[in-house]
Order: C-alpha cells, then structure tokens, then sequence
C-alpha cells in the first residue's frame, strides 16, 4: 500500500447527500476482476452521457477540478453497496483524500486499505473546506500533524486513530501486519473456542 | 452486569485489544460470491499467503450469473470469467463451493441460511452490504469490502471498533397485509439514510417475535439502508425451529448443546442501548419508496411529499433531486404512478414466504397489459418449493416470468436490466440512481405489494387484492 503522508492538491466540490457506491461505480462494470485502472468508470453515469461524451457540468470535468486529488463531499458519501471497486477507482482518477460530514461506513474501512484517507468533519469544517473547494483552491493535508491547512492558512483538525493513521503513514499491509503481531494470538483463541463450542465443527 | 446481544456476540469473539477501542474480532465464517472475492485471492497469492481455515468459508456464485439458459455457459465472457475465476479460487484453497448447477446455489444470503451455515452467535462476513440478513439468527454478521475478505481469508480476524447498538422496539400486532418489508422501510424511513451509521440494531418488541425467520432476514437485511452494518434478532424458539435438520447444522448432541448456548444470547433484562426508537406496528400500513435513497418511503395511502415541506434544505435539495430522476410531481397520490415492470426476488425477498404471498395475490388473476414482471427465486431451493406448491404455475398463469436464482434485477449486472426510464415496482433493497439499469427508476416495496402493481399497471395497496383491506 502507498504511504498517505501529505497531500496538497485541489479539492473538489461534491456536496450532494448520499453519493452510494453505484454512483461512484455503476454496478455493470462490477464483472472486471481487476482492482488497477478502473478510474475510467468512476462516477460514470454523472461524467458521461449515453454516447460517452462528458457531461460539462459534473464536476470533475471541469477545469480547475479535474485535477483534483481530494474531494469535500457531501453526508454519508460512499453509503451502499460494500463494493471496493468505489475507492479503487476514486483512487485511479488521482483523489486521495475524501472529505464529509460522514460516510458509508463500508467505504470509510475501504479507503484505509488502500492508502486513502477519509476524513470525518463538523459542520463548520466542512463549510469552510467547501467555500475553498468552490474557489478552486487546493488544501494542503498532512497526516503527520493531522491538520488541513486551507489557503488562508488556518488549520482543521484531522480526527483519526493511531493505529490507523501509523498504516497509512508507513504504508502498512493490513493482512501481513496482524500474521506477524498475531498469529499466535488467533491459534491461542482458536483453541480456546473449540472447548467452548465444541458442537461447532468448521 | 446486563449485557445486550451485540455485547455478548463482540465480547465473545474479541482475540486482542488494541489502543483506541480497536478490537481484533474473530470471524467463525465467511461466504464468497464472485465479485467480492477475485482481488481477495489475488492478494492472497501475491503476498504468498494460504487460507487459514478453508472449512470456515462457503462460495457461490449469484450476482453476475442469468436467470434464463442456465444449461448453457454464461454468454457474456466477462461475467462467465469471473465465475470461473471463483470457482478455481475455490479449488485451488480447498474451499466449499457450489456451482451452477448444485441444488444449494442461491444468493449468498439465501443459501447460507438454507444450509445451517449461519447459525446464532457465530461471526459472519461477506463482501456484500446485504450480509447483515444473517443476523435475523442472533449472527453478528455483516458486509466487508475485498480487502477485508482478504484478512479473513488469511488470518480469520479483522480490526474493528465496536459499534453503539441502537434497539428499535416494535410495539403491537402487525395489521393483516403489512409486513416485514413494510416494517423495515418505516425503520429506513424513520432512521434517515444515516441515521443509524456506527451502531449495531437490535429489533425488538412482540412485532418481531412474531415473525417467521423469512420475515426476520427480510428485516435484518436492510439495515444497511439506515447506515447499520449489522441488524440483529434475538434467537429463540421459531430461530431453532428453523435451523433443525439443516444439512451444516449441528446434529445429536450437539445441536442439544449448541441451542442451550444460544438460548444464553439473547439482551438481559437491564441492558442498555445507546438508543432507542419505538415503531406502532399496529398503526404501519403497506411502505413504498418514492424517490432515489431507501429512506424516502411514503405510505401506500400517501402522497409523493413536497420538498417545500422539508424539515432542512439539505432534505430539501435530496428531495427535489430525486422527484427529477423519478419523473414524478409533488403531491400526486402514490398510487397513481404508473409501472412498466415488476421484479419479485432479491435478498431481501426471494424467500419461500415472499412468492406465497405474491402468488396469493395473483391466483386467478392477470398482470396488466404492458407490464414486464419478473420472479426470481433466492435459490433453487425455493424454486423447488414453490414448484412442489404450484407457485410458478400461477405466477405463469398471471403473466410473470419464472426465472433461474440469482441477485438479477436487484443489482443489474447480469442480462436483467432495464431501459433509461423504465419504472418498476421492486421487492429489492436500493433505488438508488440506475441501480436497475442506467436510469431506471425503482420503486421498493413488500413482495405482495409488487403482485398488486402488476396486475393494477400502477402502485396499488396490497389489501385491495388479500381481501383484508
């Protein structure tokens, strides 16, 4: 996984409520087996119309936006459908930072494991970083102090466990990370239940 | 001290703690279908990794396979791959899997249960949002992305914050012609699309008790919808009864000891949620959702709300928004819209009870003239069932079509799709924008309500046609 450090890049508006991950990854591209290259597909059905033109007024295709690395979205972005495919094609299209009141709480485990960072923000935050992303300004994010610095240098805080936050600043493997620091905890446990519930046979 | 059923279920599955209130949560079993799964095991043999416990694990394919020619290989390559991908991950990591042509396959959430594989206070996962049905029997169960399929797959454990638990107490005897999904979307409805994210629900209250376990997963199984990952029901006599004699539940003895475990799990007089809602059943009638998100639900009574009338403009701004992608106006009666198809099936109601009720409301009846209806049974094993009663015969008879299990038009990405503007009354889980098809319109509600839109060309009030009104 790529290291989440700092980030400064322009930030996208895409305030709407309840963006669910068939928008952000309509569900018939759902038979690709590939986690690479599906930024094509992000957002589609709102970046192209029926003949695979771009639609101008999303806006991710607009000019400054669709440089964009982070988004401030709107509440419970991502809800929906558990799909990965969300993060990963948000990822491809170069955002790597989601900003909003809150999440799909699928889609806020899923940003971790693949280097993204989603952060959680209070009304005011979240006005403020929205009047900077209006502006086509970009907002200065660094993991390291947990702070977003906007363009008129005021900070916002960055709410995030430390466990989490270690991951992403080293780029940690989830799955290698708990064999190493664990396996003989989960043997111990798995011992254990067997004398437990010893009528559960696999 | 009390405990509630969410706290017995966490406590008892917690292998270490980290700083934080992190917890490494085992995980007893995982069911894998075909589009969660390909980049779990293409993890798995980057990193060089083995599957912990294979036994733990139980595969089918369901959301990208069709419903019709079932004897022949899939036509679309893509999606004929990716079923072939699972099962040879399947293969090659000595995993349980059912194939097309077994008599278990079915949705995940459908044939699980069917075959004891979800059993009371067991953990279980799946890379699918819809996971949380399984905790109609007192699992904690719910819906992971690919990578955390990848860490059950490898280490049988996730890192996990524990969730507030939020009871929703449903008070009252359902009226005659209302329920489970009817219920559930008065939940959705009441919660908001977020309302419940970072809590664990439990159902509670005489309304619950008094379902049957089809009726129960029907519940469970939305919670996603109001943010839940997890929906829970204390299990009891009618979960037991249920679960005897499935082909992976315990046998003997053991059954004997696993019941008396599980009679232990239910919440202790004095525990305490972190909140509360209470629902009249006996004031619900018939639920329908109008709009593009599954809380925007009006009774089929109703009218189609007015943003004008919203409590904030952010309702407002999603109200208005979604009368736009519906094609609909403000303040018409719900029974007045007009529908092309009608899909019964899905996760949420592809269950045995579901096409008896729909093919109650059918018998000696026609579908109206125009009107594309579907029926996919949850798995081939109630499409056997309701084969063995004579459903299909009525639903032909009625004009539906009678169609292979699968997640078909629930998801869309099979052949079963439809048209940009195609309006469909649904017994699925989301309506949201183009989730039938790019635009497509989705309209959700119970399974009876679906047969009485067929027939009428128009939303109608299942109570019109269950001689209960």
């Amino acid at each position: 996984m790529q290291p989440f450090t700092t980030l400064t890049a322009i930030a996208a508006p895409l305030i709407e409520a309840d963006i669910d991950t068939d928008i952000i990854y309509p569900a018939r591209f759902l038979t690709i087996t590939e986690k690479k290259g599906l930024g094509l597909y992000a957002f589609h059905d709102r970046r192209y119309d029926g003949q695979g033109g771009e639609v101008t007024d999303f806006v991710l295709n607009r000019d400054p936006w669709r440089h964009a690395g982070i988004l401030v979205a709107g509440p419970n972005f991502g809800c929906g459908s558990s799909r990965e495919q969300a993060p990963w094609a948000i990822l491809d299209l170069g955002i790597r930072c989601i900003i909003a009141p809150s999440f799909g709480e699928i889609f806020r485990g899923n940003c971790y494991r693949n280097g993204m960072l989603p952060v959680t923000v209070g009304e005011a935050d979240h006005a403020a970083l929205l009047s900077d992303a209006n502006a086509g300004a970009s907002l200065h994010v660094d993991l390291n102090t947990r702070t977003i610095t906007r363009p008129d240098g005021s900070t916002i805080a960055i709410a995030i466990d430390d466990g989490k936050r270690d991951a992403l600043l080293n780029g940690w493997d989830e799955v290698m990370g708990i064999l190493n620091l664990y396996a003989g905890t989960i043997d111990r446990y798995e011992q254990d239940r067997r004398t437990r519930l010893p009528w559960l046979t696999r | 001290m009390p405990f509630t059923l969410y706290d017995k279920l966490w406590n008892s599955h917690v292998v270490a703690e980290e700083e934080g209130g992190i917890s490494l949560l085992y995980i007893d079993r995982a069911m894998l279908h075909e589009v969660s799964s390909p980049q779990a095991f293409a993890g798995l043999r980057e990193k060089g990794l083995k599957v912990r416990n294979p036994g733990a694990f139980l595969a089918v394919a369901d959301h990208s396979v069709p419903t019709l020619h079932r004897g022949r290989p899939i036509a679309d390559p893509q999606a004929r791959a990716q079923v072939e991908l699972l099962a040879r991950n399947a293969n090659d990591y000595g995993i349980d899997m059912i194939g097309l042509d077994d008599p278990r396959q079915g949705i995940v959430h459908v044939t699980g249960p069917e075959q004891g594989f979800t059993l009371p206070g067991l953990t279980l996962v799946c890379g699918d949002s819809h996971t949380a049905t399984h905790g109609a029997f007192g699992t904690l169960a719910f819906g992971i992305g690919s990578g955390e399929c990848e860490s059950v797959l490898a280490t049988q454990v996730l890192r996990l914050t524990k969730a507030r638990t939020l009871r929703v107490n449903v008070h009252g005897d359902l009226p005659p012609g209302v329920g489970a999904k009817d219920i559930i979307l008065a939940v959705v409805g009441k919660l908001g699309s977020n309302g419940a994210i970072g809590h664990a629900i439990e159902y509670a209250g005489p309304a619950i008790r008094a379902l049957t376990m089809e009726g129960r997963m029907t519940l469970c199984n939305m919670s996603i919808e109001a943010g839940s990952r997890t929906g829970l029901v204390a299990p009891d006599g009618v979960t037991f009864a249920w679960l005897k004699d499935r082909p992976l539940a315990p046998k003997g003895a053991d059954w004997d000891a696993a019941v008396a475990h599980w009679r232990t799990l239910p919440s202790d007089e004095g525990a305490v949620f972190d909140r509360e809602i209470d629902i009249d059943a006996t004031k619900l009638v018939p639920q329908v959702s109008w709009g593009t998100s599954p809380d925007q639900v009006a009774d089929i009574t109703g009218r189609v709300p007015d943003p004008a009338g919203a409590s904030d403009a952010e309702t407002a701004a999603k109200m208005t928004k979604a009368l736009s992608y519906m094609g609909l106006t403000a303040g018409m009666p719900v029974r007045d819209i007009v529908v092309g198809h009608v899909f019964i099936g899905s996760c949420t109601n592809g269950r045995i009870e579901d096409l008896r009720i729909a093919a109650r409301v059918l018998k000696d009846r026609r579908i109206a003239d125009g009107v594309q209806a579907l029926v996919v049974p949850g798995s081939q094993a109630v499409k056997q069932q309701a084969e063995a009663e004579g459903l299909d015969a009525i639903f032909r008879a009625a004009g539906f079509e009678w169609r292979e299990p699968g997640c078909s038009l629930c998801v869309a990405m099979n052949d079963d799709r439809l048209p940009p503007g195609a309006r469909c009354a649904s017994t699925s889980n989301r309506n949201f924008e183009g989730r039938q098809g790019q635009g497509a319109r989705t309209h959700l509600m119970g399974p009876a309500m679906a047969a009485a839109s067929a027939i009428a060309g128009h939303i109608a009030d299942p109570r019109d046609y269950l001689g209960e009104a």
